[in-house]
């Protein structure tokens, strides 16, 4: 393996320059609006990528899922077009457009032809400035939302993971799930849904990224149409979140064959300049398919679950690392006890460098893999910008991730990893595991 | 409905076809055959520097011997562990190890092996899976620990979801003679029976090159995919007696089926119902095409026929849904959903779906909606030329399925030929309760009524 993977190194550096040519330009329209853009000539179509910062942690107190509720609502009824009189006006154009609440922010993802370029912006336009929120509409889109949370509420994942973030955020928007509860989902109003859309969408919080067939020239005057009727603020952000969830284990008794557990523990930021052996150490430990000490260890050498795996979860307020895995009643105790182990093993001794040169020829390698359609650049180029990370920075990660070395790994391991404060949330009816007193 | 307006959108249709017309004739897609019946499929796109390699075994759960259910998804997971020259798990870490990431998938008609990486490692990837194709080494501990993967995997997608339970029994019901009422993971009591000898026939008799297709998409050029091909895969002798892939068929079904599922763990109660419906068939897509489209106007969105009635107008569903899935070696089916809005009944909702059908037999085909449905399928042609992979899966499952190269080819401009007339024909034939099956998925303390 090893000699194998020195020849695989010099053969990636060879192929390196083709994706590190992506060319982005800085575009800023005549009113204001700063977009990265990637000019793609070949296929007739524009892949068009905006996110608003804040997303639904930006609902006010009490009003959980009014800033979903308000992302659903978007395309249901907008300028003089009713939800059926939008969507058709969609498809009579064949453009795509999702609206999707996060955490962290509101994404909108948009898909249009060049031969209809202007109507399809026209179009998004009036979804994102001048959606209606009829009543009716908000009633009916409520009711989609109700029916999921109630689906939410009998599924094992769903169950675990709000128990994990009730613990470890207290009376942070990230306590509870941002699509809301059945009680304050119910009790939203129509003013609530205005609230939530002023909240939102403002060009202090505006991030932009296009792919394709576009111009600087084009691109400029459409962003003004676009979003220039946008305000300039809107909602203040949430401050930090403290992670408050202790070392320990809970049990969520629930009558089903297997048990599901998420586990976790404090993380680290992705401006943090450890991140990067702290991305490599997780690699090794539980993010690496098949090879990570986790999957071998739990799946491959006892047959335990069907998957394992760990991951950080930098977020724009609390950073975090956590875990998922799932086996029977009567094995569930035996994988804890095995991840257990692993985290704590990798805590004392570290990584081998062999582990670690694995771990960096895949975290490079993969990279210029996800360059791959207009699409996904738009979003790599979105995610950059809100990371506030320089325009030119494709070509030089690969030498970040390069430059950590096995010491650092060695010391992030000993300082993040933590078997003691490592937390597990187990929904099921685990054979030999109960809750422990603390948190 | 009437014939001129139909004409109308015909034309309309002609004029909006123009620009696309250059995409469907040139999508960089190169097909050829080795010598000892290896299909082999090259899709370019020379943007990124990536390739995606697939193998596609014409070897699926509906081709399991009765009794081995699961057997054909258990061989899959084996095929990560040791070659001769390959240890276990080293075909994987060297694709991890190049950047890439690989995995696999088991349907009813096939099983598939893929790894995407950086597009100058496609030598090295082809070595590897030609070596598996035939040099698979299994020992006795290799089943016992993938067995429990397997059963852990069941309960995660089957036992643990009351509506995949459903599905499984809904689907047990639809077919009575035919392997695709059998689950593709496999019944849980015969999955805990699968041995080294179940997996070594399978493997035996299906895993070879006549047998495969060979999908390669990304970065590459057709006359170097070849060289490698005949270098990997052409050395592989074929398999002479390859089994015929004949199953055994549904006799004519002449009784509607009905089935309550109870489960405490169910949030949200619904009706499912499936009809048994031709799948698509070489070289006479028609049909095919017709069902694709009904399931696009009846239950494709929020303009669809349904939506308009049981989600706008009566509001008796939340949600509401029509499917087909066309590529399928055997006959397939046609499902219909609804999920009632709160205080609505399944009984109600059942009955409201199916006045809403009743109402669409008179009512016909919207030719606008239709008109709209055809150009958002040509325009797919050019949105999918952004993702080849998907172009490549696309053949794969073809391929596999019974259909030809020259079928899926032909099937954008079937699509776009078919007319109302010939969407509610289908309509006609497949909507035929004798030929259904209903369920009910609900909580245990409910009433039926």
């Amino acid at each position: 393996m090893t000699r194998f993977i020195a020849a695989m190194m010099v053969a990636f550096i060879a192929a390196f320059p083709a994706y590190a040519e992506t060319k982005i330009e800085e575009v800023v329209s005549p009113g204001g609006i700063t977009a990265w853009l990637v000019q793609e000539p070949s296929i007739p179509f524009t892949a068009l990528e905006l996110r608003f910062r804040g997303g639904a942690s930006l609902d006010a107190p009490g009003k959980r899922g009014a800033i979903n509720l308000m992302t659903g609502l978007l395309e249901e009824g907008a300028g003089d077009l009713d939800a059926r009189g939008f969507a058709r006006a969609q498809e009579s154009l064949a453009a795509s457009f999702s609206y999707r609440a996060g955490e962290d922010s509101l994404a909108v993802s948009a898909k249009f032809l060049t031969e209809n370029r202007d109507e399809a912006v026209a179009l998004l336009r009036s979804s994102i400035i001048e959606p209606t929120f009829e009543q009716e509409a908000i009633d009916r889109v409520r009711e989609q939302v109700l029916s999921s949370l109630r689906s939410d509420a009998k599924d094992p994942d769903k169950i675990a993971r709000a128990a994990f973030d009730a613990m470890a955020f207290g009376d942070h928007p990230y306590a509870s799930q941002f699509d809301g509860t059945i009680d304050s989902v119910t009790a939203l109003t129509r003013d609530d849904i205005l609230e939530a859309h002023a909240a939102v969408f403002a060009k202090d919080r505006l991030y932009v990224g296009a792919v394709g067939d576009i111009t600087p020239e084009e691109l400029g005057p459409l962003l003004d149409d676009l979003l220039g009727a946008l305000p300039e603020i809107g909602a203040p952000q949430p401050e930090a979140a403290d992670i408050l969830i202790k070392g320990g284990t809970t049990v969520i008794p629930f009558d089903t064959p297997q048990s599901v557990a998420i586990f976790g523990q404090r993380g680290i930021q992705q401006s943090d300049t450890d991140f990067f052996a702290a991305r490599l150490l997780n690699q090794i430990v539980g993010a690496g398919g098949f090879e990570s000490r986790l999957m071998q260890e739990v799946r491959e050498k006892r047959g335990l679950t069907y998957g394992v795996y760990s991951y950080l979860v930098p977020q724009d307020h609390a950073a975090t690392l956590q875990g998922q895995v799932a086996s029977a009643n009567d094995r569930i105790a035996e994988a804890v006890a095995v991840i257990r182990d692993e985290w704590a093993k990798a805590a004392a001794e570290g990584v081998t460098q062999e582990e670690l040169d694995a771990a960096k020829t895949y975290v490079t390698g993969s990279y210029p893999l996800r360059f791959d359609g207009n699409g996904p650049i738009a979003k790599i180029m979105v995610g950059m910008q809100m990371l506030g990370l320089p325009i030119d920075y494709i070509p030089t990660r690969n030498d970040k991730v390069e430059a950590v070395t096995l010491d650092d790994v060695q010391r992030v391991a000993a300082e993040l990893l933590d078997a003691d404060s490592l937390h597990f949330v187990i929904v099921g009816e685990p054979v030999g595991l109960e809750s422990t007193v603390a948190n | 409905m009437t014939r001129l307006r139909v004409a109308l959108a015909g034309l309309a249709m002609s004029l909006v076809a123009l620009p696309f017309a250059a995409y469907a004739a040139d999508d960089g897609v190169t097909t050829f055959e080795l010598e000892n019946g290896m299909q082999v499929v090259v899709v370019e796109d020379h943007r990124a520097p990536v390739v995606q390699h697939m193998v596609w075994y014409r070897a699926g759960s509906a081709d399991e011997p009765k009794g081995s259910s699961g057997v054909a998804h258990f061989l899959e997971h084996l095929l990560f562990k040791a070659t001769d020259t390959l240890a276990e798990g080293e075909l994987s870490a060297t694709v991890a190890a190049n950047g890439g990431r690989d995995n696999a998938f088991t349907s009813y008609d096939y099983t598939a092996y893929f790894q995407r990486v950086a597009a100058d490692r496609l030598d090295l990837m082809m070595k590897m899976e030609a070596d598996r194709m035939r040099n698979i080494r299994l020992t006795p501990a290799n089943i016992a620990t993938e067995r429990n993967v397997i059963i852990e995997e069941r309960n995660q997608r089957t036992e643990n979801s009351p509506r995949a339970l459903f599905n499984e029994q809904l689907r047990a019901s639809q077919y009575l003679n035919h392997r695709y009422g059998v689950p593709i993971i496999g019944w849980r009591h015969e999955m805990e029976t699968l041995d080294l000898e179940d997996a070594e026939a399978f493997y035996d008799t299906y895993y070879y090159p006549n047998n495969a297709v060979l999908v390669v998409s990304g970065d590459v050029d057709p006359e170097e995919v070849r060289v490698l091909a005949e270098k990997h895969y052409g050395a592989i002798p074929a398999n002479p007696d390859l089994p015929a892939r004949v199953r055994t068929e549904e006799p004519p079904q002449t009784a509607e089926r009905r089935l309550i599922f109870r489960d405490p763990r169910v949030a949200q109660p619904y009706v499912s119902r499936s009809y048994l419906a031709p799948e698509r068939d070489s070289g006479d897509q028609t049909m095919g095409a017709a069902l694709t489209l009904l399931a696009q106007v009846l239950g494709g969105g929020t303009t669809s026929y349904f939506a308009d009635k049981l989600q706008f107008e009566s509001q008796k569903a939340v949600y509401s849904a029509a499917f087909y899935r066309g590529v399928s070696l055997d006959d397939t089916t046609f499902n219909v959903f609804i999920v009632p809005t709160p205080g609505v009944s399944l009984q109600e909702a059942e009955d409201a779906m199916d006045a809403t059908l009743a109402q669409f037999m008179e009512d016909g085909v919207d030719p606008e909606q239709l008109e709209r449905i055809k150009y958002q399928l040509r325009a797919s042609e050019i949105y999918g030329r952004d993702d080849v992979d998907r172009i490549a899966n696309r053949y794969g499952q073809a391929l596999s399925s019974g259909l030809t190269v020259e079928d899926v080819q032909s099937w954008p401009d079937i699509l776009q030929a078919v007319t109302p007339d010939d969407i509610m024909a289908a309509a006609r034939l497949v909507l035929n309760r004798e030929a259904s099956v209903t369920g009910w998925l609900m909580r245990e303390e409910e009433v039926t009524q």
